[in-house]
């Protein structure tokens, strides 16, 4: 048991019997969650640093419950960006990352190579929780849970994944893995918001919604950000409304028993319709309990037994 | 290589002794009331619903089983190269107020029921925790006995005790190994 | 002073011979080339095995001085070219100050002259500071030393501007040197766009940025009749752009980098920041291009386009790290392992677009082992295999991606003016 590598950096390489260890150790952590005292001993003792360079309250909580479900000792570093353009860079941060002593860092980060960049710097075990438009794979890894918790497999599964796919670490990690896990990949977004070459990844490619709609499992939607619009990679969010959001009608086209997933924080009304968000078919908010089970399973198959990573740097 | 020194338990040894521990229990606990069975990952818990169906033969009321899976409780993950599969705990009742007894395989050095001890104190308060084991083979390194005894085997560190359960292994019996030379 | 080169096989790229032959210089003059010249009192130089070309000119360099003296200087920027084997090196205005003056490339020549240990020649800035506004002075520059304008690394994107500037320098006689990229494509950009940007989600430099003012500027070239020379051909768009430029006539010339013609956009895999680089390393057919493009002439020139930084600047975020890698030192090692040993390139030709051919576009009289010509002469084995140890590097900049790569053919000697100025290694 255990993976293969120190780090998660991302799922590109990440094999699916690997991936399979993960989800289903989520199952039992998952389990640990809702019990009254959700505590387990497993890692007392070990240091968890949670390093945001980027806001998200989101992220770096899944990770902190997970961490203190656990019984892991958490602490947090929130760089802020100014910092960096004075030219402090990631570095630095690894200096004080060690004298922290830290077993397990996440890291998020809104260049793409950062977290990579940190692994090969620290001994301590290096988690990406999001590298700019590179890759987020513990999302992923709770994405594939929630869908296979619902549905029971992964494989032959049709997932639509809609929206800002260029910029998208998400869409990365989940094309990654579930195309690794033998699901149908189907990518939907304004041409200039999709990547070149990204059918390579293992993914369809499609610039009209309601064929990469047809017949879907799951539908994940992508947050769109209005300052891409102010970059001049689309024209409005009315018009990406209109092309790309998804409502009650243009659900109908996916199976009956499609399942809806947004990675947050959601824009209602723009990439997806309030009823959607909130319809029944809609598993947002259990992607949210399923992040921190799915996070306890990377934290625990991470720290390595042995003794204490030695921390040089 | 390995050699098989000696069989303690064949199907009908096995069998004779849980008879007697579901005796025991039933007795030690004047029946059924509030009690509950939880078997120990793996090959305890066969040998909790094996207890629990002798129960309700005897006694014409059942007790409830539960699951339980030690791993994220254990105190030696830290010394092991790659860490164990955790598999789930499925333990439907509440344990508070309950009579619990804990039941595993083999008691050896006592931290598997040190560290599910801390488990079930996890999922609540039961009233009692008792433990039954089919084999104990001494050597413990904590201050920890079995209430209910299959059979007592006088072992050398050296030696490994194998159960071996049908619902797992496909048969039923009981082996000490001897290291080699 | 006098010195016998003897005994190497001499690849002559004016004559476009290679032949058994001796070389006598006397003070700092080649006076006679022939077959078993007598020493005469002369030092030998023993070239028996190796390759005797005219010394090596590499027309586009970032020798940082002045204003970046952390990444290189005049000094051991020549230093790292020597040890490289070229005898001259045309280094790039964006210093800081720009040379965008008299003053400074003056400054440039004077300090070469004292420091450097090889010869320098500066190129000019086409407009004031390279911002893109207004034209330099070029004609003043001409006349203090400047051999060709270019405004490298800040693309000159009023289309009308560069029009004007080619039109001056065509007066000038000089060329313009055209860093071809369209900022308001490749914005941001840190790496070449395609499937490897999308896997490493790095936003991509299309090729298109290049393309399009490779186009712009051969057809501002037609129009004004100015030399025009493009800088670091990448794509195999440009490949062709330039082909078919020839074909009418136009006076363009093009160079490709060591980098290009022997790396891939794979290499970015892993975000080591050596491999970033401006334009970017590209994909395996643009390689396959440029190389078709050295084979068949389209490309006339080989230029490292070396940019040493310090190892803080590029040891930071992909997308924080400045563009360049160093190339003097590792670049003749390329040309022989990547295309003299494959057969893409002849020993000669490789050395026309290492010398003469160069030394044309700038309008300089190097690159021939005539007699009555300086005695610039670079003697290279090609048989000796080694592996890139920046450590080594005579240079100050360790940003190469070349490091552990295992080369065969290596420079063996660097003669300038008469004078060795490295020996195996040794400057």
């Amino acid at each position: 048991m255990g993976l293969s590598e120190k780090d998660l950096v991302g799922l590109q390489h990440v094999p699916a019997e690997e991936i399979n260890q993960i989800l289903d150790i989520a199952t039992p952590m998952k389990e640990i969650i809702k019990r009254q005292i959700r505590k387990v001993p497993t890692l007392r003792g070990r240091t968890v640093v949670t390093v945001f360079y980027e806001a998200s309250t989101r992220t770096r909580v899944s990770f902190e419950l997970a961490a203190k479900y656990l019984s892991a000792d958490t602490t947090g570093i929130t760089a802020a960006t100014s910092s960096m353009s004075k030219g402090e860079s990631i570095r630095d941060t690894a200096r004080t990352i060690a004298a922290m002593g830290a077993d397990i860092v996440v890291l998020r980060h809104p260049m793409a190579g950062a977290a990579e960049l940190l692994a090969h710097t620290i001994k301590a075990s290096v988690i990406n929780a999001g590298d700019g438009a590179h890759e987020h794979p513990s999302q992923a890894l709770l994405d594939m849970f929630t869908v296979k918790e619902k549905k029971g497999r992964l494989k032959g599964l049709r997932i639509a994944i809609i929206g800002d796919i260029l910029h998208s670490r998400v869409a990365r990690s989940d094309i990654w893995g579930f195309h690794r896990m033998g699901a149908e990949v189907r990518l939907a977004g304004p041409a200039t918001l999709l990547p070149p070459g990204v059918e390579k990844m293992g993914a369809r490619v499609y610039t009209n919604l309601e064929e990469a709609l047809e017949g879907a499992d799951v539908i994940n939607i992508l947050r769109i950000q209005l300052e891409r619009q102010n970059r001049g990679l689309f024209p409005g969010l009315r018009e990406y409304s209109r092309l790309f959001g998804i409502n009650k009608e243009r659900l109908k086209l996916a199976a009956p028993d499609a399942l809806v997933m947004h990675p947050g924080p959601m824009n209602r009304g723009v990439e997806i319709a309030p009823e959607v968000a909130d319809g029944i078919q809609s598993i947002i908010n259990e992607q949210v309990t399923n992040g921190v089970a799915v996070r306890m399973a990377l934290l625990y198959l991470l720290t390595r037994g042995g003794s204490k990573h030695e921390i040089t740097c | 290589m390995v050699k098989e020194k000696a069989q303690i338990l064949d199907t009908e040894g096995i069998r004779r002794s849980l008879t007697r521990i579901a005796h025991e229990i039933i007795e030690h606990n004047k029946g059924t009331d509030n009690l509950a069975l939880i078997g120990i990952r793996r090959r305890g818990v066969p040998l909790a619903k094996r207890l629990a169906a002798r129960i309700e033969e005897i006694e014409g009321r059942s007790a409830p089983v539960g699951i339980l899976d030690i791993t994220l409780y254990r105190d030696d993950l830290a010394t092991l190269a790659r860490q164990p599969l955790v598999r789930s705990t499925e333990v439907s009742f509440p344990v508070s107020g309950k009579k619990i007894v804990l039941v595993d395989d083999v008691i050896f050095t006592g931290r598997t029921i040190r560290a599910a001890l801390d488990a079930v104190m996890d999922l609540g308060r039961p009233e009692v925790i008792q433990l039954a084991a089919l084999i104990d083979r001494g050597h413990r390194e904590l201050p920890i006995r079995a209430d209910y005894i299959g059979k007592n085997v006088p072992t050398s560190r050296k030696e490994s005790v194998l159960v071996r359960l049908q619902e797992i292994d496909g048969e039923d019996k009981v082996v000490i190994f001897e290291p080699p030379d | 002073m006098k010195l016998l080169v003897k005994g190497g096989t001499v690849i002559d790229p004016v004559a476009g011979k290679t032949m058994e032959k001796d070389i006598l210089i006397v003070d700092g003059k080649i006076t006679k080339t022939g077959v078993h010249l007598s020493a005469g009192g002369a030092e030998m130089l023993d070239a028996s095995g190796k390759m005797v070309a005219p010394g090596l000119i590499d027309m586009h360099v970032h020798l940082r001085e002045p204003g970046f003296e952390a990444k290189e200087t005049i000094f051991s920027g020549t230093c790292s070219a020597a040890r490289g084997g070229f005898t001259s090196v045309a280094c790039m205005p964006n210093t800081s100050p720009v040379a965008d003056n008299a003053a400074i490339i003056s400054y440039i020549k004077n300090t070469a002259r004292e420091k450097g240990a090889v010869n320098v020649y500066p190129i000019g800035a086409i407009t004031r500071e390279s911002k893109g506004d207004e034209l330099a002075e070029m004609g003043d520059m001409k006349e203090a030393g400047a051999v060709a304008f270019s405004d490298d690394g800040m693309p000159v994107m009023n289309a009308g501007l560069m029009r004007r500037a080619m039109q001056y320098s065509r007066m000038l006689g000089l060329a313009i040197i055209s860093h071809s990229e369209d900022k308001n494509i490749s914005a941001g950009g840190a790496m070449h766009e395609g499937y490897m940007s999308t896997v490493l989600g790095l936003k991509g430099i299309p090729s298109s940025a290049e393309e399009v003012m490779v186009a712009r500027d051969i057809l501002l070239a037609e129009e004004t009749g100015c030399r025009l020379h493009i800088a670091h051909v990448s794509t195999a768009g440009s490949v062709r752009l330039v082909r078919e430029a020839k074909a009418r006539g136009v006076k363009v010339t093009a160079e490709v980098t060591p980098h290009h013609f022997s790396l891939t956009d794979q290499t970015v895999a892993g975000y080591d920041t050596a491999t970033k680089v401006n334009p970017p390393l590209r994909a395996a057919a643009d390689v396959d291009a440029v190389k078709e493009g050295l084979a068949d002439g389209t490309i006339d020139v080989i230029a490292t386009d070396h940019a040493p930084h310090t190892v803080e600047e590029k040891d930071v975020e992909y997308d924080l790290a400045p563009f360049g890698m160093v190339g003097l030192e590792t670049a003749v090692g390329l040309v022989w392992t990547e295309l003299v040993a494959p057969g893409v390139l002849t020993p000669l030709q490789a050395v026309m677009k290492l010398t003469i051919n160069p030394s044309m576009v700038l309008g300089i009289s190097k690159g021939t082992l005539d007699a009555g010509s300086d005695a610039d002469i670079t003697i290279i084995d090609p048989a000796a295999s080694w592996t890139v140890d920046p450590a080594q590097f005579a240079g100050k900049g360790r940003n190469t991606p070349f490091t552990g790569r295992l080369l065969t053919g290596m420079p063996y000697m660097t003669i300038v003016g008469g004078r060795v100025v490295m020996r195996e290694g040794i400057v």
